[in-house]
């Protein structure tokens, strides 16, 4: 007999599933994509005037706008979306077939990922036509976002499934997610500078991967003169990474520990 | 060869008993049906047998294999069974041949893509998204689904559930080309006329327990089940159960001095039979 076809090459394949399942549910291209779009165009029209020497609210909104694209795309979607699938017996399905769990996970992370990059390249093109939007030119900023975007898919991903197993059933399942990723939102710095935010605010949202998400990204768009008005007057990318690493590791744990086949 | 063996198979819900104690054996190449009411324990058995439960006590042996092996044997063990539970309404989104390719991927030696969607009757549909299939249509994908893989082993919980009658004869006949392929296939059914027309051998399940296990046309004794023979006599219907139906009607012919008013000599039907041995315990 041969053998069973590998983890990664099943992954992959799994992932350009979920990509074509994706893409095919309108509703959820436009929200996705789009809605962060709006939001722009929304929250750029409002707030003209500049934050900083030489920052538009426009500019510290995109680099928000990026991170909180990653929690809405990985976290938000994935565990609003895996109680569907077990509510209409997809995963008890593919559990009954060799198919790896690990795959059906990295096939989640790729989709995320690809959503991400679609997301990122329209509001990059649209900030950039419309709200006079800066892009870095230093390669540096470059390899940063790339890390930011590779670490925080992954750790939004695997913390999307460990909350998953959270909500009972697909109909509640958005009444609990939703919540904690529009409060985290507003605490991280999407919406409003993060360092006008009261101070209690500031550190509850420190302990969640989304504040670092938005300031790693503000490191990618903003001038590194903006550091300075940082709580810790400082980017703090070694500390960002960590902590999106931990979290990583957090959400892998409860992801392989508690996932669940079917709705209890 | 035996490919299924359990013994002593329990499974309990909180206070609810699904299996209370189960033992079968179903051999290479036969297809076994559990026959029973809704609620008698028969998807509870399956899932236990396919690796998605736990049972409370019991030893289950599936190709050889405890179905809760993991990992790579686990994965070895799953490539050679082959799965349909009951229904799911997942993968609107794919296509027909889009969802049968993909899961042609997870396995060692699966069978062709094409072939298998001509064999459940798909092949008109192959490019249509799943969510505009019938439920028949839906059904037989799930199939599909099911034998991609080349199973040696494949589960069929209520597979025809909410089919119309040609669809059901359809569906009965790929479950046999697929017998004489040589897979091996154990059935649950609440169908008595599926269970008859497929099944080389039938276990009755009720409340969790094995009522009998036998071949359909031995079933509850049927073969040798006394005959009713009933008549118009002087005081209305009467009858009598018999052994020996002709040496009752030559009786009563000789009574009556020739025609015999509205006789008829009745066997009991598979139907009779199973409402007997289930005995009030269908819904």
């Amino acid at each position: 007999m041969n053998k069973v076809p590998g983890t990664l090459k099943l992954g992959l394949l799994r992932g350009q599933m979920e990509i074509i399942q994706f893409s095919r549910q309108k509703e959820a291209v436009v929200f996705t994509i789009f809605f962060p779009v709006i939001l722009l165009a929304i929250f750029g029209s409002v707030f003209k005037d500049t934050i900083a020497p030489g920052v538009t609210f426009s500019q510290y909104f995109v680099a928000g706008m990026i991170a909180s694209g990653l929690v809405n795309s990985g976290f938000q979607n994935i565990a609003i979306n895996i109680p569907i699938e077990r509510d209409m017996g997809a995963i008890k399905r593919l559990r009954g077939t060799p198919l790896p769990i690990t795959s059906y996970f990295i096939g989640k992370a790729i989709s995320v990922f690809a959503s991400m990059v679609v997301q990122v390249l329209i509001l990059l093109a649209i900030g950039i036509a419309f709200f006079g939007l800066n892009m870095p030119t230093e390669p540096s900023k470059w390899l940063t976002f790339t890390w930011l975007l590779i670490l925080g898919t992954a750790s939004s991903t695997a913390l999307g499934v460990a909350f998953s197993s959270v909500p009972k059933n697909g109909r509640g399942a958005s009444a609990i997610v939703s919540p904690v990723v529009i409060i985290l939102q507003f605490f991280s710095g999407v919406f409003f500078v993060f360092t006008q935010l009261p101070g209690w605010m500031q550190q509850v949202a420190a302990i969640f991967p989304l504040k670092w998400l938005t300031q790693g990204m503000r490191s990618v768009f903003l001038p590194d003169t903006f550091a300075a008005q940082e709580v810790a007057a400082s980017w703090e990318g070694g500390r960002t990474a960590i902590i999106l690493f931990i979290w990583l590791i957090v959400g892998l744990f409860f992801a392989v520990k508690t996932f669940r086949w079917e709705n209890k | 060869m035996k490919v299924i063996e359990v013994k002593g198979l329990v499974k309990s819900y909180g206070d609810f008993t699904a299996v209370a104690g189960i033992d079968l054996a179903i051999e290479a190449g036969e297809i076994f049906a559990l026959l029973g009411p809704n609620g008698a324990g028969k998807t509870t058995t399956v899932e236990i047998l396919a690796g998605f439960r736990a049972p409370d006590s019991g030893s289950v042996s599936v190709l050889g294999f405890d179905p809760a092996t993991k990992g790579d044997a686990g994965r070895s063990w799953r490539n050679r069974i082959g799965i349909v539970l009951q229904t799911a309404s997942d993968a609107g989104s794919f296509k027909v041949r889009e969802i049968v390719k993909h899961f042609s991927n997870f396995y060692a030696n699966p069978r062709d893509v094409d072939q298998v969607i001509e064999a459940v009757g798909l092949t008109e549909k192959r490019d249509s998204l799943v969510l505009e299939l019938s439920g028949g249509q839906r059904r037989r994908l799930d199939v599909a689904l099911g034998i991609i893989g080349n199973p040696e082993l494949l589960f069929l919980d209520e597979p025809t559930t909410g089919f119309d009658p040609e669809a059901r004869r359809a569906f009965w006949s790929l479950i046999r080309d697929l017998k004489a392929g040589g897979t091996t296939i154990l059935l649950t059914t609440h169908y008595l006329d599926e269970a008859e027309e497929l099944a080389d051998r039938v276990a009755v399940i009720a409340a969790g327990k094995i009522i009998e296990v036998s071949t359909p046309a031995l079933l509850g004794g049927r073969s040798t089940a006394k005959a009713t023979v009933s008549w118009l006599g002087t005081s209305g219907l009467e009858s009598e159960e018999s052994d020996n139906p002709t040496a009752v009607v030559t009786k009563l012919a000789a009574q009556f001095g020739g025609q015999i008013p509205e006789l008829t000599i009745t066997r009991p039907s598979l139907e009779d039979i199973y409402l007997k041995m289930i005995g009030g315990q269908d819904e």
